[in-house]
């Protein structure tokens, strides 16, 4: 009985505590919400928690050094994803609504599964999703996605600018005619996403295409690198992701293919990819939009008043300038400068989501701007607009040398021009099975 | 020599017991009012969008494997796979069939999941236990690479998934918060009262049969193989209908991805927590699959917010989901509904034991 008794108690306790999170006490504040949605347990761990040490270390530079956005300060909360689309629909009902008064003005949703499942929702509550490197390439065309944020490079203008810089090293777009160009990719929505523009390119450049699938999870790839040997292609496109990486950059040095000839993707760019595959990993080179090194501005900046201060989120310091860190970086400098540019029209306030897609809509960071936030090199001009929610489209290639990566080229230039159409054309297909219109971006 | 031939009382002359006790469940109905009424009045979008929709959608999927698990004896793990056949199914039908209302729409996914899952319930007739679970995990394997290989069945979209069209009925938009906990919560309530009522008629009573012996089942006249095959075709059903609401009132996109070997051991792990063979073992299971991790990710956030390094949090909630899971699994191995049902005995002859 007695036993009992307690135990009900206990339940009781439980129970009223659990009621009491689930009511924020409510308070008005001067205060922006920055949610973030982290993968910290989970296959995609090791890769997110460099990623969220970025952003964090930037929200904590801009609140503690430049005492917040024109006085707005930041405030921010986790919630665990997994990379999931059901928990990220989770945080994201949880987070919607602001964190004790202090409103959201952008959410990223950190995870493709997510994205997906988020873009629908987020334009009926007004909440804009920016999705760094990943997500619909189609949301570009801003006048049928209003809310969605494809920044920076998607996956049409990444296979564009690795065309370019092909083209580049072999003297020019016309000597591409005749040549082979073999993409290596993970078999899955991410893997296919470079068929059309691939395929577009090489009728416009007459170079061959070759597709070769690797299934998930692609610890095993012998099959398709004999493969390559056989059909010696030129150049060698490598879209894998995860384990995959490693495994074909070995691999590709059991056949003999000169991994100097291999070009991965943005998801097959970081240190986290090519250490494993050790030596034969010299040489290997990769497509970023925002490449690694803890030399740009920024990074002097954090490392004075965040990592020597000890309040930096890192806690493998060795991280520090990795691509994945500075991928963090970038995003939250993307989203604290959107809201920059909101408050220039909002004034100096907490903005809502609405306010922060002006802001995003509206964003125009040009080298004289990324100079004095101290991006300059580790980000590209960024411009967006109601009609072009990508802006950028560049890309750097970077090499690795065994112990860091090396940048080689300055910023490649995707051919956005050649591919909207094909992106146009996605877009008014997904306005028509939705049955939306799409905006009239000159009202805008 | 007179013998008095012993007669039965008269009590006996009539049926020993009742074999369907009609109750009125007040309980019951005040439950459909809460939630037909209650919820969608007094919930926010975060109530409904990230916990009841979710719940009430594992729930009706814990009910269609229970239905082919607890009830036939016939494990599967390729839940998921009929869970996918359901959502890119209603999803065909909704995009290349115009004017196709969406009750249609969902029944004929059930039905078109079902008819898979009657094809992939063949083999039942020949193998059983490990090895037939063998073949569910191929089905689902299968199910997965067919819907990632052939882009007819997303619609040629360069991303691989599918997103929900517009879900209407009778020119009511359904794609409000409230509007989709709705449509589920009658899709659910509606199929737990037939299977509610198919357990209890001849059919599930074959099915039990199977279950506990299917050679004594064969001697006593019932058809096994087909039974059997019957089971795979309803489970799928439920599963089916289950896979288009995850993807259309939930999660409003799916992919193959949406549908992985996860979800379906996510789902067997519903029935084997909530309780084999029991409808209600199938929501209290659904509960606690989906709800505690939510429960305690808040409890997480409300008592070491800040003070704890974030990714320990995370791993610390998960071991304590995994404590929990087995010291229930210890408690009462067959389940938290048979657990439930005990402690509602209990209450009944409270405060004395039995």
């Amino acid at each position: 009985m007695h036993a009992t008794f307690k135990r009900s108690l206990a339940a009781i306790g439980l129970a009223l505590g659990a009621y009491a999170t689930l009511v924020p006490a409510a308070q008005a504040a001067n205060e922006q919400f920055f949610p973030l949605a982290t993968y910290r347990v989970g296959a995609y761990a090791s890769s997110g928690i460099p990623v969220w040490a970025g952003m964090i270390d930037y929200l904590r530079y801009i609140n503690d050094v430049e005492g917040g956005i024109n006085g707005v300060k930041l405030v921010w909360q986790e919630c665990e994803t997994e990379w999931t689309a059901e928990k990220g629909i989770e945080c994201y009902e949880r987070f919607k609504n602001g964190l004790n008064g202090a409103p959201v003005a952008i959410y990223a949703p950190n995870g493709a599964p997510a994205a997906y499942a988020l873009a629908d929702k987020a334009e009926a509550d007004r909440i804009p999703l920016i999705t760094l490197g990943y997500g619909r390439t189609e949301a570009t065309d801003g006048r049928v996605f209003p809310y969605n944020f494809p920044a920076m490079l998607t996956f049409y203008s990444e296979a564009s600018a690795f065309i370019n810089y092909v083209a580049e090293r072999e003297g020019g777009l016309d000597k591409l005619k005749g040549k082979k160009i073999a993409t290596v990719y993970h078999d899955s929505a991410y893997g296919r996403e470079t068929q059309g523009p691939l395929a577009l390119l090489a009728q416009k450049y007459g170079f061959e295409n070759i597709q070769i699938a690797v299934a998930d999870p692609g610890n095993e790839q012998a099959g398709q690198w004999r493969q390559v040997r056989q059909l010696k292609p030129d150049w060698v496109f490598l879209r894998t992701w995860g384990v995959s990486t490693p495994v074909a950059i070995k691999t590709a040095a059991r056949f003999g293919y000169p991994v100097e000839r291999i070009v991965g993707d943005i998801w097959a760019s970081s240190n986290e990819d090519v250490l494993p595959a050790g030596e034969a990993g010299k040489g290997y080179l990769a497509l970023t939009p925002y490449p690694g090194g803890a030399d740009f501005d920024i990074h002097q900046r954090i490392r004075q008043y965040i990592l020597d201060t000890g309040k930096s989120d890192l806690k493998d310091p060795k991280s520090f300038g990795s691509v994945y860190y500075n991928s963090g970086l970038v995003n939250a400098a993307i989203a604290v400068e959107a809201i920059r540019t909101g408050q220039k029209k909002f004034g100096n306030r907490p903005l809502n989501g609405e306010e922060g897609r002006w802001g995003l809509e509206h964003l125009d960071l040009g080298d004289a701007r990324l100079k004095e936030i101290g991006f300059l090199g580790l980000m590209q001009p960024l411009k967006l607009s109601c009609s072009d929610h990508e802006g950028g489209g560049a890309a750097k290639v970077q090499q690795w040398d065994g112990q860091q990566w090396k940048l080689i080229t300055d910023w490649v230039q995707a051919d956005r021009v050649t591919l909207r159409p094909l992106i146009d054309a996605k877009a008014a297909e997904y306005a028509k099975e939705k049955g939306v219109s799409a905006r009239d971006c000159a009202a805008q | 020599m007179t013998a008095t031939v012993p007669r039965l009382t008269a009590s006996f002359d009539d049926a020993p017991l009742t074999l369907v006790r009609r109750r009125w469940r007040p309980g019951l109905l005040l439950l459909l009012l809460v939630a037909f009424v209650g919820l969608p009045w007094l919930g926010n979008d975060y109530w409904l969008n990230a916990i009841l929709i979710p719940f009430l959608v594992l729930s009706l999927a814990g009910l269609g494997l229970n239905l082919l698990t607890g009830y036939t004896g016939q494990t599967s793990v390729g839940a998921a796979g009929f869970m996918a056949v359901g959502a890119f199914a209603t999803y065909g039908l909704l995009l290349r069939v115009p004017g196709l209302p969406l009750p249609l729409a969902l029944l004929g996914g059930g039905v078109i999941a079902g008819v898979v899952g009657l094809l992939f319930g063949i083999p039942s007739s020949r193998i059983k236990g490990f090895y037939l679970m063998v073949t569910t995990l191929a089905s689902q394997f299968f199910l997965e690479w067919v819907f990632a290989k052939f882009p007819w069945f997303y619609n040629y979209a360069s991303s691989g998934t599918i997103s929900a069209p517009r879900l209407e009925l009778f020119g009511h938009n359904l794609a409000t918060p409230v509007g989709r906990y709705l449509l589920t919560l009658s899709c659910v309530v509606l199929l737990t009262w037939v299977a509610a009522n198919l357990v209890r008629s001849q059919v599930g009573r074959n099915w039990m049969a199977i279950r506990d012996m299917d050679t004594a089942a064969a001697v006593i006249g019932i058809a096994v193989e087909r039974d059997k095959r019957m089971a795979f075709a309803v489970s799928s059903f439920y599963l089916g209908i289950a896979g288009a609401l995850w993807a259309f009132a939930y999660l409003g996109t799916a992919s193959a991805g949406s549908f992985d070997i996860n979800r379906s051991f996510q789902i067997l792990f519903i029935i084997i927590i909530g309780g084999m063979g029991s409808i209600v073992g199938s929501f209290i299971g659904a509960a606690f699959i989906s709800l505690v991790p939510i429960l305690l990710s808040h409890a997480g956030q409300w008592l070491f917010n800040g003070n704890v390094d974030a990714g320990q949090l995370q791993n610390l909630q998960k071991v304590l989901f995994g404590a929990l899971i087995i010291g229930f699994l210890i408690k009462e191995p067959e389940g938290l509904a048979r657990l439930l049902g005990d402690l509602r005995e209990r209450i009944r002859v409270w405060p004395l034991r039995f």
